[in-house]
């Protein structure tokens, strides 16, 4: 389903970083890397809203050709992207949403692990099975 | 309800396991303090990152600083922080009339002197939280007259 996911500290540097092996790694970190501006836009802008509007989720950053990147950032200013093959158009906008819930349920449970310290790169093998099932569903 | 009790066991274990081994010469003596401290800031971590998963993003600080005031201390100390003052300026100070953490104690001043050590993961559990929210404190506790007590929190400006 998705092809790229990654999960950016709050200072901008990856924590986790995984893309299906078939494709060029470096392209995709470099997707990544380039959305972090739009996130930064988005969340500027939103901070302004109502407090409705105010969602975690901040739906599409930009499409390219072959691929669309989604972002979401938690309050604790830690953001996850998600690249997905824009050839897949039976993806709603609704699952995307729950599949960045589930990988922030799953990013919370390793924050809240005891072992784990918070900055470090995420190491969790549960957390990586969560991100394969993510990427392996349709395709 | 048992599970309530739980937390003031453990926490006073912690706080009396912290001392017990400084007499031992495990823990400098005079560190104490910064290691419940330490202890708390982890657990503020983890904690705000559950309790601010299902919530709206923050307008500002204040918005933040009134999440900590009701529902993480809700959820922590099972009552609302009874005043929560600000001069607008970075600093804030929560009151609470009845800590929960200090009600185990004799009311008044006798046992005052060990108050700070029974404050001191709090402290770390706010700054702990704040910091994950994005915002770098410092927290101090000051007590007059048990079981009330205030915390003062001083926002450090980047």
């Amino acid at each position: 389903m998705a092809v790229c996911i990654a999960v950016i500290a709050k200072e901008n540097y990856p924590l986790y970083i995984r893309s299906v092996p078939t494709e060029d790694e470096l392209k995709f970190h470099y997707m990544v890397h380039t959305s972090l501006d739009v996130v930064d836009e988005k969340v500027s802008a939103l901070g302004k809203a109502l407090v409705d509007q105010r969602e975690l989720y901040l739906g599409l950053l930009y499409p390219t050709e072959d691929h669309k990147v989604y972002g979401y950032v938690t309050n604790s200013k830690v953001k996850f992207v998600m690249v997905v093959d824009s050839s897949n158009t039976a993806l709603r906008d609704n699952e995307i949403r729950s599949m960045f819930r589930k990988l922030h349920n799953s990013y919370t449970d390793v924050m809240c692990n005891p072992f784990y310290n918070p900055g470090d790169r995420i190491q969790s093998r549960a957390f990586d099975n969560m991100v394969t099932s993510m990427m392996i569903q349709v395709c | 309800m048992a599970d309530e009790a739980l937390f003031l066991l453990l926490h006073n274990e912690m706080v009396s396991g912290v001392y017990k081994s400084a007499e031992q010469g495990e823990v400098e003596n005079g560190r104490c303090i910064t290691k419940l401290e330490n202890m708390g800031f982890r657990v503020g971590q983890g904690l705000i990152e559950r309790f601010t998963k299902d919530t709206a993003r923050f307008k500002d600080e204040l918005d933040i600083m009134k999440f900590i005031c009701k529902d993480f201390w809700t959820t922590v100390f099972k009552k609302q922080i009874d005043n929560l003052r600000t001069n607008h300026q970075g600093i804030y100070v929560l009151q609470d009339n009845k800590f929960r953490l200090l009600t185990q104690m004799s009311a008044g001043k006798q046992y005052l002197e060990h108050a700070s050590k029974y404050l001191a993961f709090t402290c770390g559990l706010i700054r702990g939280g704040l910091s994950n929210l994005g915002i770098k404190s410092i927290v101090t506790a000051e007590v007059s007259s048990m079981p009330a007590c205030k915390f003062q929190v001083m926002i450090q400006k980047l």
